[in-house]
């Protein structure tokens, strides 16, 4: 993608990443030292080559007739043996470099993932999932491809470029005077390209962000646009966004494209001074045509690194701004551990208890005030009001998906902070508004709440769940592979699923929180009668928009902007003429 | 290839030069060694320091015109990539927006964004790039070895052994390296698959205690994802170093022959000199070469892309009369026993038979017209077809049995905006737009603004738009989600009644509404859309009850149609809903 690799972001803490970084590396540290002394040895016996190729032809120089065959062999063989070396160690490192990086990638991408199974459920409130999945898809990404090939060009453009040198001043010091002006050329030039580009490619980038999100949001409304005609105007709006994109392509293009050249001519630059030079002092006996030909040699070694450094800086820094993503979700506050005391809830009957829960999502903002509610084993509790009104909240703090602000919430008599967070949570069933199914065969995903379910068990929870036909229909049955986004199957049916899912689970207590909000009535008509053998001897949460399907409710709480405004049975709540009986009323206008 | 050549071709001037100018910049790099030989062999002789510096100053020049050219060449191509991708985004874009239904569903919309972002992103690079390293390397190479060749053909002979087990090289790799690296997207994207289903479903998760599965889970395809990582890098990490290797092994045995050769007086020692530069701008163009055989194959595969939808048929054509349907019958809407199923593999498909059952139709035998002005009410349970009636109404998809009618006309011989412009349309889970309101109602039509807020205020939507300090000027961010859901959908209702549509169609829109607002709705478009013909899916009974007509549907069929009155005498469903809904 385009901004991927031209979106430089600057990290914050670049020490304390770095270290941290570090750390994931240090895990190899003793491969890595193999690593930096393999490099040695291969960039060494490299450098090597050139001066032993210049000696050979220096005695292969004298002319015909002349020529010092022995010599020539000794040379040429060492020249071989130093440049088959250097191949296979370099292809060592680049393995061990490669492996290592994909190492610590696997590494990083499990340490989020498990990091993603402690946080409380808040943070997913909070996060948008694909800011959390890029984090793993691409910023891990950034930061092995960093390490697998940037680290060793670091260390083989140091050597290189040392190594180059010592040579250089050994063989000539005078002809390596033109280091002079080739290397602060290049330095100076990449660098002021570098402020140029820079800025260029930013807005090039944020001109292709503005795009991909226009085209997305677009094509999304794809068949209201059709409907009214409207394509000509997002048409006309799209050439704009276009015309950008390409302009601010160009213009990064158009000063980005002259660093290669101008690289290159730094480097050809060097080869001619090297040549005017060289002949000069080789016409004057200074030096044989065997020191030209490895200075030759060693100059174009130089080009290479020089190109190079823009690029590097370049990905080390985003290299860095990635991980201090990944550190940073690494770093989120997870939730809490289970008291020490914490004991595993093993009889439930179904009691729970609420009493003087406040609440609030943020500090400061109390939404539940002075909650209190006490429902015994069997019953059904019922949850209304508009949307928005903080029916859910109610559901969270039940689970402990978040902590109460001040109160205490109550299952068999005690607090459920004294309850291990599994053995809770496992005590409820529940079915959600948003159904959610994964990618597996219709049985995995109705097995899902119960390891090694059997298949007959599963068929009884989908016939009673309505589903059982409908599956049978597909084309491989309960075998048939279903997927998150779910195009096969339809959301009444996908929530048919959950509810089969929450028959299967059989715990003390249920929650439904719009359960049936997506099969629409005919649909629900037909599960009501398995909804009722579901809710049967359980403690029950219903939230429901449609009053007519709780109003057989033990207790009813009317909620509304977050408080509990009314509660009571449906009867005592008729009576009063308030915001349950306004709510139920509208309902036959 | 011939895809991206068809919007290149006006360039081609461009492109022949931008080409020429870089052939000439590479040949005059190739000339850099060559003067080189040339000071030692023939210059340093003549012992003049005069000369020596002039040749030097001659290489200089010569230099700084390479450079030049080149950037001259890349700018060039760069105009024609700017040029080139705009006209193909252009392109996509417009097409991807008059895609029909069955050919939306065919793409994907992830897919079709995708195609709009990365693959012309990869096409434009290619352009690009191609137009400099497709004539550089083979330059480089070829040239590097013609030039030898001249210079000695004896040593010569020694890099035309080498250069094919590098380009041999260069080809396995990507062949082999390719197909691994698609393995490793497959793992990204299992990888991503089980993260986004965890933070969506982190509820559930937690709720059954399944971390640890799940980690387990995910453990394994991440396992799975370094192992084919590793295996396709290693592949891709060989070409380099071997590069390197056949190269230095060559310029060894260029030295050996080259001394031999000395030796017999066959050649200069300057020429090994300049053999050994040569060998490195060899190697260059063989490396170039490499790159452009990973690009063209990457571009190649997203030009494809691109093209599938560029050139997907226009199905949404008008029909000439001559092969429309006609129809007796004089009502304004008529659907004439209508079948139809999405999907085309599944139409060939439909002889399958799942479990001793024949294959549903999505809708069958649907039967029905309504008179102008006139209201409908579609009622029934999920899937079972009260959308894909207004999809066939609108020509989104076309019947495979039977034919539609507006206005006595088959609706596949109206020309597709002469179509659309007669509805005012809702859809389920309708989009608003990151616009104004005023833009989002108005939605490009010609609505003044006593229109528009006599709609906002027929759709209920008035009250709340005036709340803003800039009323309907205000910001609706992307899918409205400043909004709430009730606000959303009395926007879009307002949207669907601004231009006073002759047809008014509302998908399940007022689902968000309360009961309150969803009668005062109601009773607005009773009083001031009279004349409008409108069509109401609905799941509430109560939203439809009122209405002249209704249709019950059940798995694409009719099976029940009438008045309320009727139903409630004569439809066991319509009844059972009714109980239910009103708790009656």
């Amino acid at each position: 993608m385009a901004s991927r690799e031209t979106v430089r972001k600057k990290p914050k803490d670049t020490r304390g990443t770095l270290l941290r970084l570090l750390r994931y590396v240090g895990e190899y540290k003793w491969l890595l030292v193999l690593i930096i002394a393999l490099c040695f040895v291969s960039n060494f016996l490299a450098l090597l080559g050139p001066s032993m190729a210049g000696s050979a032809i220096n005695a292969a120089s004298a002319g015909p007739g002349k020529v010092n065959f022995d010599q020539v062999y000794y040379y040429a063989k060492r020249m071989l043996f130093c440049y088959v070396c250097a191949s296979v160690v370099t292809i060592c490192i680049n393995m061990m470099m490669m492996c290592i990086s994909k190492w610590i990638a696997r590494k990083m991408r499990g340490d989020v993932f498990r990091k993603l199974m402690r946080l409380p459920v808040g943070y997913f409130d909070r996060n948008q999932a694909g800011d959390i999945i890029s984090r793993v898809s691409y910023d891990v990404d950034v930061v092995s491809t960093c390490i697998a090939t940037d680290v060793v060009q670091i260390l083989t453009s140091i050597v290189t470029v040392t190594g180059s040198l010592a040579m250089m001043i050994y063989i000539a010091p005078t002809m390596s005077l033109m280091v002079l002006v080739t290397i602060p050329a290049a330095v100076i030039y990449t660098a002021r390209m570098r402020g140029i580009t820079q800025p260029r490619y930013s807005k090039r980038s944020k001109n292709y962000g503005i795009m991909n999100g226009f085209v997305e949001e677009m094509f999304s409304g794809q068949k209201t646009i059709m409907a009214y005609a409207y394509e000509d105007r997002v048409s006309e709006r799209f050439d704009t966004i276009n015309q950008n994109a390409a302009e601010a392509y160009y213009d990064a293009e158009y000063y980005g494209v002259t660093m290669g050249p101008s690289v290159n001519f730094i480097s050809n630059l060097g080869l001619c001074l090297i040549a005017m030079f060289g002949s000069f002092l080789y016409m004057l006996g200074n030096i044989t045509l065997g020191q030209i030909s490895s200075f030759v040699l060693y100059s174009r070694k130089f080009s290479g690194p020089i190109n190079e450094i823009a690029n590097i800086t370049n990905e080390l820094y985003s290299a860095l701004a990635a991980a201090e993503r990944v550190f940073g979700l690494l770093d989120e506050e997870e939730e809490l551990a289970d008291r020490e005391t914490a004991e595993e809830l093993a009889h439930v009957e179904g009691n729970v208890g609420l009493e003087h829960v406040y609440f609030g999502y943020d500090k400061g903002h109390t939404i539940i005030h002075d909650l209190n509610l006490e429902t015994k084993a069997g019953k059904m509790v019922a949850i209304v009001g508009p949307t928005g009104a903080g029916k859910t909240t109610i559901i969270n703090l039940l689970m402990r998906f978040y902590d109460v602000d001040s109160g205490r919430v109550l299952v068999e008599g005690r607090e459920i902070r004294d309850y291990t967070r599994g053995s809770l949570r496992g005590a409820y069933a529940m079915v959600l508004q948003d159904t959610w199914v994964f990618k597996g065969t219709i049985f995995e995903n109705i097995a899902y709440g119960r390891e090694g379910a059997t298949m007959e068990e599963v068929v009884a929870a989908a016939k009673a769940a309505y589903i059982h036909p409908f599956i049978m229909r597909l084309p491989q049955g309960y075998d048939t592979v279903i997927s998150e986004d779910g195009g096969n199957i339809s959301k009444g049916q996908k929530q048919l699923l959950t509810i089969a899912r929450a028959m299967l689970y059989d715990a003390k207590m249920l929650i439904l929180d719009e359960a049936t909000s997506n099969v629409d009535t005919s649909t629900e008509r037909k599960i009501q009668k398995a909804m009722r053998e579901l809710m049967k001897d359980k403690t029950c949460f219903v939230i429901a928009h449609r009053l007519s399907t709780i109003r057989h409710a033990d207790h009813i709480l009317v909620v509304d902007r977050g408080d509990i405004v009314e509660q009571g049975n449906h009867e005592s709540l008729m009576e009063r003429k308030g915001f349950y009986y306004k709510l139920y009323a509208a309902q036959f206008e | 290839m011939r895809f991206i050549y068809s919007y290149l071709k006006k360039y081609r001037g461009m492109i022949a030069a931008a080409m020429t100018i870089k052939s000439i910049a590479a040949l005059g790099e190739l000339m850099l060694p060559y003067v080189l030989e040339h000071m030692v062999d023939d210059v340093v002789p003549r012992k003049s320091g005069a000369l020596l510096f002039g040749w030097g100053a001659v290489m200089i020049l010569l230099a700084v015109f390479v450079r030049q050219a080149n950037v001259r060449a890349n700018r060039l191509s760069a105009k024609v990539a700017k040029e080139g991708i705009y006209e193909i985004r252009r392109d996509l874009f417009w097409k991807s927006l008059g895609l029909s239904g069955n050919q939306v569903d065919e793409f994907g919309l992830p897919s079709l964004n995708s195609r709009m972002t990365s693959d012309s992103y990869n096409v434009q690079n290619f352009i690009r790039s191609f137009q400099a390293m497709g004539v550089r390397a083979p330059i480089l190479l070829i040239g590097g070895i013609a030039i030898t060749l001249t210079m000695d053909v004896g040593l010569a002979s020694v890099l035309c052994i080498l250069a094919p087990v590098m380009v041999g090289l260069v080809v396995w790799v990507s062949w082999k390296g390719i197909p691994l690296y698609e393995k490793v997207q497959q793992c990204v994207d299992d990888i991503v698959r089980i993260m986004r289903e965890n933070i969506t479903g982190i509820r559930v998760v937690k709720a059954l205690s399944k971390e640890d599965y799940e980690m387990r889970r995910f453990g394994a395809a991440n396992e799975e994802m370094a192992r084919k990582d590793i295996k396709a890098g290693i592949v891709m990490a060989l070409p380099g170093p071997l590069m390197t290797f056949v190269l230095n092994v060559g310029l060894t045995i260029v030295v050996v022959v080259g001394a031999v050769r000395v030796d017999g007086g066959l050649t200069k020692p300057g020429v090994i000199l300049a053999f050994l530069t040569y060998f490195n701008m060899i190697s260059m163009g063989v490396m170039g070469l490499n790159r452009v055989f990973m690009m063209m194959s990457k571009a190649n595969a997203s030009a494809d892309r691109i093209a599938a939808v560029v050139h997907a048929p226009d199905e949404l054509v008008p029909l000439p009369e001559a092969e429309a349907a006609v129809t007796e019958r004089e009502d304004y809407i008529v659907f004439d026993h209508v079948g139809f199923n999405y999907g085309r593999s599944q139409k060939e498909a439909s002889v399958d038979q799942f479990d001793g059952q024949g294959r549903q139709k999505s809708l069958d035998d649907i039967d029905f017209s309504m008179k102008k002005g006139g209201t409908l009410g579609i009622i029934g349970a999920t899937g079972c077809g009260k959308t894909t009636i207004i999809n066939l109404l609108m020509r989104f998809y076309d019947a495979d049995e039977g034919a539609v009618f507006i206005d006595g006309k088959d609706v596949r011989t109206y020309d597709k905006d002469a179509l659309h412009r007669m509805f005012g349309v809702v859809f389920q889970n309708d989009v608003i737009f990151a616009d104004s309101l005023k833009e989002n109602i108005a939605f490009g039509r010609d609505v003044s603004p006593e229109q528009m807020d006599a709609a906002a205020a027929d759709a209920r939507a008035r009250d709340f738009i005036r709340e803003y300090e800039d009323t309907y000027e205000h910001k609706a961010v992307v899918r409205g989600a400043n909004l709430s859901g009730g606000q959303r959908q009395r926007v879009l209702i307002a949207r669907a009644l601004a231009a006073a549509p002759e047809i008014l169609i509302l998908d399940d829109s007022s689902s968000a509404l309360d009961y309150k607002t969803d009668a005062a709705l109601r009773k607005a478009i009773r009083e001031h859309h009279g004349d409008t013909t409108t069509i109401i899916v609905a799941q509430r009974i109560s939203s439809i009850m009122s209405l002249d007509d209704i249709i019950v549907l059940e798995e694409g069929r009719i099976i029940g149609h009438g008045t309320h009155e009727e139903l409630m005498e004569s439809c066991p469903m319509y009844q059972e809903i009714h109980r239910i809904q009103m708790g009656a």
